[in-house]
């Protein structure tokens, strides 16, 4: 499935640098075979919504292992950055590359669908299906996974026992929990998350810093917006896109 | 690919499944079109059986409308459709899944009640066939030119009623070949040219719709 | 994918010079071409041996309709330029465009209704012309309401550019529908045109009257796009000196 040429190796079962994830009564299960990630450059990326100009010749370098949060206040254009990072909008100007290919066109647009995992504002929960139902077919959108793997994540969210429960009898931070499960679930090297902290308790969001840096020791890269404050977490890049302009 | 396809089919099955109302309801207001109309001009069976086939087509062609006008929009607000786009799998079959599923619990429906309406209106039995086979090769071309309108109206709020405007226009077609077949089987002439016509855009819809229903729902989505 | 050629092509800068240079040309050409055609239509033109003088309504209607319904085609090919290779001059024809396609399908309707008053005796008949122009119309109202109702400036412009893609595909679909279903319930008796032979002296101004109506267009829609890019790129350095030199 993916290009052979690429570095590939197994995960080794994740080391938490902190405090234990909440309900976590056995280690995670990490089963599948992930992909290394190519380091990511902007090249002069510009976005424009409606004549105005949220940032223009942005350029960096992102390397494997690396985490990014972007920050800036309210209208800065963070969440435009990482849906142009993400695919979803073409930037106005300049270009992004995936391991030296533009992400635009031919092979480089192929890897980098491949291998960035987007979770957005909204977290594409369908209220009428149950958590599982709803990983199974985010999951089934990129690589199908198991029923077991689903549940074994759904615990590492403190989730147990809400497998089969519908999803609109659950809070909004169950909600965000469930879609965040599929950063146990999935096996793309590079997270895309927009806000991932919102609506989540503080147990749960030093969980899921813990994953964060987990999956960045293993090489993984993470580029994020929150405005929770990661200065504790050791080796995290910021971006200050008000300071940039 | 094939699997997707199928899990895809499966997870529309659920969510139509858990919310019926949903499904009900465009079939209910295709009933009650049709039944305001011998209400207002009458029940002289020859007027209604001259009314017939355009009171069915028009009552069809606005409940297909009717239920399209959400096909995309909750996928849109809670962020389903991002992932949609975003996947590895190609859109363009995804959304035509999706509109057949939709067809399929809506269109197939309103097909298969169509003989009843038919003999309310005073058609006679012999052309209920026409009727059916008719609505059985235009209701998918409905749903596939609806679900063009639909995407491109998928982020705006009320998408309703700019919905009909941008999309009856492009009906027309189906609802004179549709209508012209109903006619021509009352007259007892031959329908298969009508057919082979309807089927004939029926291909074509199934062809192209899918392209630009994906290329509007990736230019609602970049909003 | 080399774009740059386009994009020098579809410049702002480079549209705004070029379309002032031949803005007078073609001001000049469509006066031109309107006089002599309308007076020569109007006053010198022979009598129609069925229809008197009615028909010389044609100087107007027909050349309406052609203008109305290549508009259309032209929002659909300004559509695949914008959505394949991005060139924001083709969003700004494309937008400028449509009000002006409804408006010729607005007045070639309008002729035509005044045409049928003294033929049919009656102002409006289910002929196929007139319907496919009505038809005509509304799909114009559908792309500009789309375009109106979206608040994103560039969501708006891809997704009309989508529209009228869409829309000119079914065009000839429609229209052959419509002409069939006409033939089907009631045979014209009059056309508007399709005249058996049409004298030089009757088709000759009509000609002209045909191109007069481009030449306006294509002045009334370079007109609407200059002020839509003077607005959209009102920041930049070059529309402020255009300005300057203008004032």
């Amino acid at each position: 499935m993916y290009n052979g040429a690429r570095l590939i190796r197994v995960f080794d079962v994740p080391e938490y640098s902190g405090r234990t994830p909440v309900n976590m009564s056995h280690p995670p299960r990490r089963s599948g075979v992930k992909v290394k990630p190519l380091p990511v450059e902007l090249d002069g990326l510009a976005c424009e919504r409606d004549e105005r100009e949220l940032f223009a010749s942005l350029s960096l370098r992102l390397e494997p292992g690396e985490v990014l949060q972007v920050a800036g206040p309210n209208g800065s254009g963070k969440t435009s950055l990482l849906r142009i990072m993400a695919g979803l909008l073409p930037p106005s100007a300049g270009d992004m590359r995936y391991g030296g290919n533009s992400v635009y066109h031919g092979a480089g647009r192929e890897d980098w669908r491949r291998q960035r995992l987007y979770i957005g504002h909204a977290p594409a929960i369908k209220g009428a299906l149950t958590a599982e139902e709803n990983l199974a077919w985010l999951c089934a959108l990129s690589s199908p996974v198991g029923t077991e793997q689903i549940w074994q994540a759904l615990e590492q969210v403190g989730l147990r026992g809400f497998e089969d429960v519908p999803c609109h009898n659950l809070s909004a931070g169950q909600k965000r929990r469930v879609a965040l499960a599929r950063l146990y679930l999935e096996q793309h090297p590079v997270w895309i998350l927009d806000e991932p902290f919102t609506a989540i308790d503080k147990a749960g969001v030093t969980a899921l810093e813990n994953h964060i840096m987990a999956h960045a020791q293993q090489g993984g890269m993470v580029i994020m917006t929150t405005h929770h404050g990661l200065d504790h977490l050791p080796g995290v890049r910021c971006l200050d896109l008000g300071q940039a302009n | 690919m094939r699997r997707i396809i199928w899990l895809l089919f499966c997870r529309e099955w659920r969510l139509a499944w858990r919310r019926p109302g949903d499904l009900l309801n465009p079939l209910v207001f295709f009933a009650l079109v049709v039944s305001l109309f011998p209400l207002a001009v009458g029940p002289e069976p020859s007027m209604l059986r001259a009314m017939a086939p355009g009171v069915i087509w028009v009552a069809a062609l606005l409940a297909t409308l009717l239920s399209l006008d959400g096909l995309f929009r909750s996928d849109y607000e809670d962020g389903s459709l991002e992932q949609w786009v975003l996947s590895p799998h190609p859109l363009e079959l995804m959304v035509l899944v999706k509109v057949l599923h939709h067809w399929m619990v809506s269109g197939l429906a309103m097909v298969l009640l169509a003989p009843l309406f038919g003999m309310m209106l005073a058609l006679p039995a012999s052309v209920l066939p026409v009727l059916v086979l008719t609505l059985l090769l235009g209701t998918p071309i409905l749903s596939l030119l609806g679900a063009v309108g639909a995407a491109l109206t998928v982020g705006l709020k009320s998408g309703g009623v700019l919905l009909a405007l941008l999309i009856l226009p492009l009906y027309i077609p189906v609802l004179i070949l549709g209508t012209g077949a109903m006619d021509a089987a009352l007259q007892g002439m031959p329908v298969i040219g009508f057919m082979l016509w309807l089927g004939c855009l029926a291909v074509l819809a199934i062809t192209l719709a899918p392209f630009a229903i994906a290329a509007g729902l990736r230019i609602g989505v970049s909003e | 994918m080399k774009w740059t050629f386009f994009h020098k092509l579809g410049s702002p800068k480079w549209f705004y010079d070029i379309s002032g240079r031949w803005l007078p040309w073609f001001a000049a050409a469509s006066v031109l071409l309107l006089a002599v055609g309308s007076v020569w239509g109007l006053f010198f033109a022979p009598q129609d041996y069925q229809q008197g003088n009615s028909f010389r309504i044609i100087y107007i209607h027909v050349p309406a309709a052609f203008v109305a319904q290549s508009c259309y085609i032209m929002l659909a090919v300004a559509g695949v330029v914008s959505l394949v290779w991005r060139m924001k001059l083709a969003d700004v024809a494309l937008k400028c465009a449509a009000p002006i396609g409804a408006w010729m399908t607005f007045v070639a309707l309008l002729t035509g209704a005044i045409w049928g008053k003294p033929t049919w005796g009656t102002y409006w008949v289910w002929d196929a012309r007139l319907t496919s122009m009505l038809i005509l119309l509304f799909l114009y109202f559908g792309v500009i309401a789309l375009g109106q109702a979206i608040s994103n400036r560039d969501t708006a412009a891809k997704a009309t550019a989508v529209l009228a893609i869409v829309g000119t595909v079914n065009i000839p679909i429609i229209k052959y529908s419509v002409n069939w279903w006409n033939t089907l319930h009631q045979p014209a008796t009059f056309k508007l045109t399709e005249k058996p032979a049409m004298p030089v002296e009757m088709w000759l101004p009509l000609l002209l009257m045909v191109l007069g109506f481009y030449a306006l267009f294509t002045v009334s829609l370079f007109m609407r796009m200059r002020l839509e890019v003077l607005q959209r790129e009102h920041k930049t350095r070059w529309v402020r000196e255009a300005l300057e030199k203008m004032s």
